[in-house]
C-alpha cells in the first residue's frame, strides 16, 4: 500500500504475506465460519509473534515500531490481511494495546495481549451516537475508592472470548477509556450475527460494573481519539486490501470471459467503469497511507485525515465490489463464488469505526466549529 | 518524468532548506506580488496584466522554479515549487502563463526543441511571450490526430491553412502551438507535425468565443495561406504525434494537478480563491447546523483532501517508476469527477437562497457556476477520453476498434454526411 517501503518493513510484510498465504486461504477461511470464535487460537498466537500486536505497546515491554512508525507498519499488516479476508480482532486489539501503553497499570493484560495468548477489544460505539462521539451515554462514576460503568455498547468484536474491554464512557470530567475485566460482575455478553461470515460481535452490557480507580486511562479527548482512530485505520486498511484483492482477480475474470466473441474487458462500458474502480482505488491507498502516517507524524491533523480517509473508502470501497459482483454476473451472487467473502469484510468494516456520515460529520465540526483541535 | 530538464526535479530537499525557502518565499510574496481579489476571474486577467506578474515573478527567481537555469530558471524542485504555491496562495499570479503556458507547452519544447526554439521557454519565463495550444479543431478535438489543418512545404516555408477552435487565451497569447497534417497519404498519427506559430503572421485570424457563463475565454482561429518559416517546426517533420502525446502528458499532469510547471493554488472547504467558498454560503444560509449541509461539507473537505494524496501518490509513483507515465490520467480524471461533484454540492449548499442574486452582485453565484460545470470534464481531454486510457494503457484492456486504423488518412471518413455521400 505505501509506494516505498525500508528494508525491515519489506520482510516485516513478507513474513506476514507468507504466514497468511500458508495460513489462511479461502478454504479455510470457510471453514472457519462454522466455527464458534471465527479465529483460530493458536494462529493468532503465532500472528502475535510476527508483531502483529506488539509495534504500539510500549517499548519496555517490548514494543516500538518496524520503522519509525508503527501504525503505518501495522496498517501495511492490516492491507494483507485484507487481501486473504484473514480472521481476527486486529484493528480492535492493536487500539486496545495503544490505550494500555498510555498507563502501567494493566501490564500483565498488555503482556497477552502482545503474546497473543489473550484478546482484549473495544468497547466504543452506542445506539444513536455518532462515531467517535461525544454523546456516549454509558456512564462512568467515582464510588468511594472505585469506579462504577453503566450503559450499553454495540458491535463490540470478539466479545464472546475477549479478557477484557476498553470502553468509551462519559466520566464526570469528560469522556474516558475504562479497562473493564470481561468476567467483571454486571458484565453481560448477547451475541449477534454479522454479515461477515469469520469475524464475531456482541452488545455487550455493563450494569453497574464496579472496578478499581485505576482501571480509569487518564486520557483526554484528543489522546482517546487518537486511540479510537488507530482502530478506524487500521481497518480502513484492511478494506483497501480487499479491494485491491477484488479489483485484481476481476480484472482477470473480465480478461478470460468472453461474450459476443470478444472478451467482457473489451466493452467501453466496463472499461470505463474498471478505470472509474482503478482511481477509487489508488485515491484509497493515498488517502489511508497519508491517515495512518498522520496519526504518528502530524498528531494535530490526524482526526481529519482519519475522517476524510474514511469518508472516501467507505464511500467509493463497498460500491467497487457491488460493481465487481455486477462484472461476474450470475455467478458474482452464488455462495460457491468468493466474491461474497470479501464483500462481507468491506460492508462491516464500512460499518463498524464510523459511517460515512460519522465521519462527514466529524469533519464538518472540525470546519465549522473547529473541534477537535 | 524528468526528462525535459536537466536537473533532478523529484530530489526531496530537507526541511531545513524547504523552511529557509519558504520563509525567503513569504517575505519576498509580501513585498513583490498584489494580493489576491478571491472574487477576480484568473481568466479575466488581460494579456499585459499576465505579462506584468509574470516579470514580477521572475525578478524573484519564482517564475521557473522547476526550470533548469539555463532558460532563467531556477533549477529547483517539485517540493520547492510546491511550497511556493502554499505560500502564493493569497495572491495574484500569471495563471495564464503556468497554464498552458509553462506546464503544457514549455515541457515539449524543452524536450524537443533546438537551441533556438528553447528561447522561447525563456521568453515566456521573463513574461516577454505567452503561448496558447491550438490542437482541436471543429471536426474533433478528442481524435486529436485526426487534425485537418494542413500545412504544405514551399522551400524555406511551410503554407498553413485550416482552423483550430476552442483554443483558451488565444487573444491573448502571442505564439501558438498548432498541430497540423502535412503528410495525407499514410495513417493518420504518421502524418503530423507541430509548429510554433507567431501570431502576428499575415493570414492569422483570431476571434473569440462567448461561452456559457458570458466570458470570452474560448476562441477559434483561422488561417489562410500562412507562410511559417521552417525553424518553426517542433521536432521532426511528420513525427508531431510524438511532441504531441508528450504535450497530452504534460497536459493531464496540469489539468490533473501534478504538474510542477503551473501555479497551483491549494484548495479546501474554506478555500477563499475562486471556486465557491461553500463554508461561506452554509454560514450566509444559516444552515450550520442543518445535517444535510454538514455532509455536504464533510463531503466535499474530503474529497478536496484526497484529491491531493492522490496526486502527491501517483506523482511519486510515477517518478520513481512504480507506475507509467499514462497514470497521469487517474489525476485528470479525479479533478474531473471532483470538480463536477463539488458544483453539484455548491448548488445544494446555496438551495433557494441561491436561486437569485442582485443585479451588479458579481461573486461567485453556485447556480451561474453550475452551467458551466461540464467544462472540467471537458478542457484538458474528456474523462471518457481518461477512462480509455487507463483501461487501455494502464490496465492493458483491448483497445477501442478505430476505423482509421491503418488507413491512408486520405481514405477516412469524418462524418456522417460524408459516409452517406461515399
Ligand atoms: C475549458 C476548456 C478549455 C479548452 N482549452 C483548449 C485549448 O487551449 N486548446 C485546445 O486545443 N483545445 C482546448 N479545449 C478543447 C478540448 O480539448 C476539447 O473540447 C476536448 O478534447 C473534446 O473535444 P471535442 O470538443 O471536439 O468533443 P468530441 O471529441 O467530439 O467529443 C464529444 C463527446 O464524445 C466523447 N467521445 C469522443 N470520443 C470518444 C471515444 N473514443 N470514447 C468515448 N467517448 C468519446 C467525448 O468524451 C465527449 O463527451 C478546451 C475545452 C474546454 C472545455
Amino acid at each position: 500500500m505505501q509506494l516505498h517501503l525500508d528494508d525491515d518493513q519489506s520482510i516485516f510484510v513478507d513474513t506476514t504475506r507468507r504466514y497468511l498465504a500458508d495460513t489462511s486461504d479461502i478454504a479455510t477461511i470457510r471453514a472457519l465460519a462454522e466455527t464458534e470464535r471465527g479465529f483460530d487460537a493458536d494462529w493468532w498466537a503465532r500472528g502475535a509473534e510476527l508483531g502483529w500486536t506488539s509495534l504500539l505497546a510500549p517499548e519496555r515491554m517490548g514494543g516500538g515500531g518496524v520503522s519509525d512508525d508503527a501504525v503505518s507498519d501495522l496498517a501495511l499488516i492490516a492491507f494483507e490481511r485484507g487481501r486473504l479476508i484473514a480472521p481476527g480482532p486486529f484493528a480492535s486489539v492493536n487500539a486496545v494495546v495503544a490505550a494500555l501503553a498510555t498507563s502501567d497499570a494493566h501490564d500483565d493484560l498488555l503482556a497477552r495481549l502482545i503474546a497473543g495468548t489473550s484478546v482484549a477489544t473495544l468497547a466504543a460505539s452506542e445506539r444513536g451516537v455518532r462515531w467517535p462521539g461525544p454523546g456516549v451515554t454509558t456512564s462512568l462514576s467515582t464510588v468511594g475508592d472505585a469506579v462504577e460503568i453503566t450503559g450499553e455498547k454495540i458491535t463490540v468484536e470478539s466479545a464472546a472470548v475477549a479478557e477484557a474491554f476498553v470502553v468509551l464512557a462519559a466520566g464526570p470530567e469528560g469522556d474516558r477509556l475504562v479497562v473493564v475485566p470481561a468476567d467483571a460482575d454486571g458484565v453481560e455478553i448477547a451475541p449477534r450475527r454479522s454479515p461477515d461470515l469469520v469475524r464475531r460481535f456482541a452488545d455487550v452490557t455493563f450494569r453497574d460494573v464496579r472496578i478499581g480507580r485505576d482501571a480509569v486511562l487518564e486520557l483526554e479527548r484528543s489522546d482517546l481519539e487518537r486511540v479510537l482512530d488507530i482502530a478506524t485505520v487500521l481497518q480502513l486498511a484492511e478494506t483497501v486490501g480487499v479491494l485491491d484483492r477484488v479489483l485484481e482477480f476481476t480484472i482477470e475474470w473480465a480478461s478470460d470471459r468472453y461474450s459476443f466473441g470478444r472478451p467482457l474487458s473489451s466493452y467501453q462500458e466496463l472499461k470505463h467503469r474498471f478505470a472509474d474502480m482503478t482511481l477509487w482505488l489508488e485515491a484509497s491507498k493515498a488517502t489511508v497511507t497519508e491517515a495512518a502516517a498522520a496519526v504518528t507524524k502530524q498528531p494535530e491533523q490526524a482526526g481529519q485525515y482519519v475522517s476524510a480517509a474514511a469518508s472516501y473508502v467507505h464511500e467509493h470501497g463497498p460500491e467497487l465490489v457491488q460493481d465487481c459482483v455486477q462484472m461476474h454476473g450470475g455467478i458474482g451472487v452464488t455462495w460457491e463464488h468468493d466474491i461474497h467473502l470479501y464483500l462481507r469484510r468491506v460492508t462491516l468494516n464500512s460499518l463498524t469505526c464510523g459511517t460515512v456520515a460519522d465521519h462527514r460529520e466529524r469533519l464538518a465540526s472540525m470546519i465549522l466549529e473547529g473541534a477537535g483541535r | 518524468m524528468s526528462t525535459t530538464v536537466s536537473h533532478d526535479i523529484d530530489r526531496v530537499p530537507d526541511a531545513a532548506e524547504l523552511e529557509r525557502y519558504r520563509a525567503e518565499a513569504r517575505e519576498w510574496l509580501a513585498e513583490n506580488m498584489p494580493p489576491l481579489d478571491p472574487r477576480a476571474d484568473p481568466n479575466q486577467q488581460t494579456k499585459e496584466h499576465v505579462k506584468d506578474l509574470a516579470r514580477r515573478l521572475h525578478s524573484g527567481g519564482y517564475s521557473g522554479i522547476c526550470f533548469p537555469r539555463e532558460v532563467g530558471g531556477a533549477g529547483l524542485t517539485r517540493s520547492h515549487h510546491r511550497v511556493f504555491c502554499e505560500e502564493a496562495a493569497d495572491y495574484e499570479l500569471p495563471i495564464y502563463l503556468g497554464t498552458p503556458g509553462l506546464s503544457i507547452i514549455a515541457p515539449p519544447i524543452m524536450e524537443f526543441g533546438t537551441e533556438q526554439q528553447r528561447e522561447h521557454v525563456a521568453a515566456m519565463l521573463r513574461g516577454e511571450r505567452l503561448f496558447v495550444q491550438m490542437m482541436s479543431e471543429p471536426t474533433g478535438g478528442s481524435d486529436m490526430a485526426g487534425a485537418l489543418t494542413r500545412a504544405e512545404r514551399d522551400g524555406d516555408v511551410w503554407v498553413l491553412n485550416g482552423s483550430k477552435i476552442w483554443s483558451s487565451g488565444a487573444s491573448r497569447a502571442d505564439w501558438g502551438l498548432v498541430l497540423v497534417r502535412t503528410d495525407w497519404s499514410v495513417p493518420k498519427h504518421r502524418g503530423l507535425s507541430m509548429l510554433l506559430l507567431d501570431l502576428s503572421l499575415p493570414g492569422v485570424t483570431v476571434n473569440t468565443i462567448k461561452m456559457v457563463d458570458g466570458s470570452e475565454e474560448f476562441c477559434e482561429e483561422f488561417f489562410d495561406d500562412v507562410q511559417v518559416p521552417h525553424e518553426c517546426i517542433l521536432g521532426e517533420p511528420n513525427d508531431g504525434w510524438t511532441v504531441a502525446n508528450r504535450l497530452l502528458f504534460h497536459e493531464r499532469q496540469s489539468v490533473g494537478g501534478g504538474s510542477p510547471y503551473h501555479f497551483n493554488r491549494p484548495k479546501s472547504a474554506r478555500s477563499s480563491a475562486r471556486g465557491s467558498d461553500l463554508v461561506g454560503i452554509v454560514g450566509r444560509n444559516g444552515r450550520e447546523a442543518d445535517p444535510v449541509a454538514r455532509q455536504l461539507i464533510g463531503e466535499a473537505h474530503a474529497n478536496e483532501l484526497v484529491g491531493r494524496q492522490l496526486i502527491s501518490r501517483v506523482s511519486d509513483a510515477v517518478a520513481s517508476g512504480v507506475l507509467p507515465p499514462i497514470a497521469g490520467s487517474l489525476l485528470r480524471l479525479n479533478t474531473g469527477v471532483t470538480a463536477m461533484r463539488r458544483g453539484s454540492i455548491a448548488l445544494g449548499l446555496a438551495g433557494t437562497e441561491g436561486a437569485t442574486w442582485e443585479d451588479g452582485d458579481d461573486a461567485d453565484h453556485p447556480a451561474d457556476q453550475f452551467i458551466l460545470r461540464q467544462a472540467s470534464c471537458i478542457g484538458g481531454g474528456t474523462t471518457e477520453m481518461q477512462r480509455n486510457l487507463i483501461s487501455e494503457r494502464l490496465l492493458g484492456m483491448p483497445r477501442e476498434p478505430a476505423a482509421d486504423k491503418d488507413r491512408p488518412f486520405n481514405e477516412v471518413r469524418r462524418s456522417r454526411r460524408e459516409e452517406n455521400t461515399r
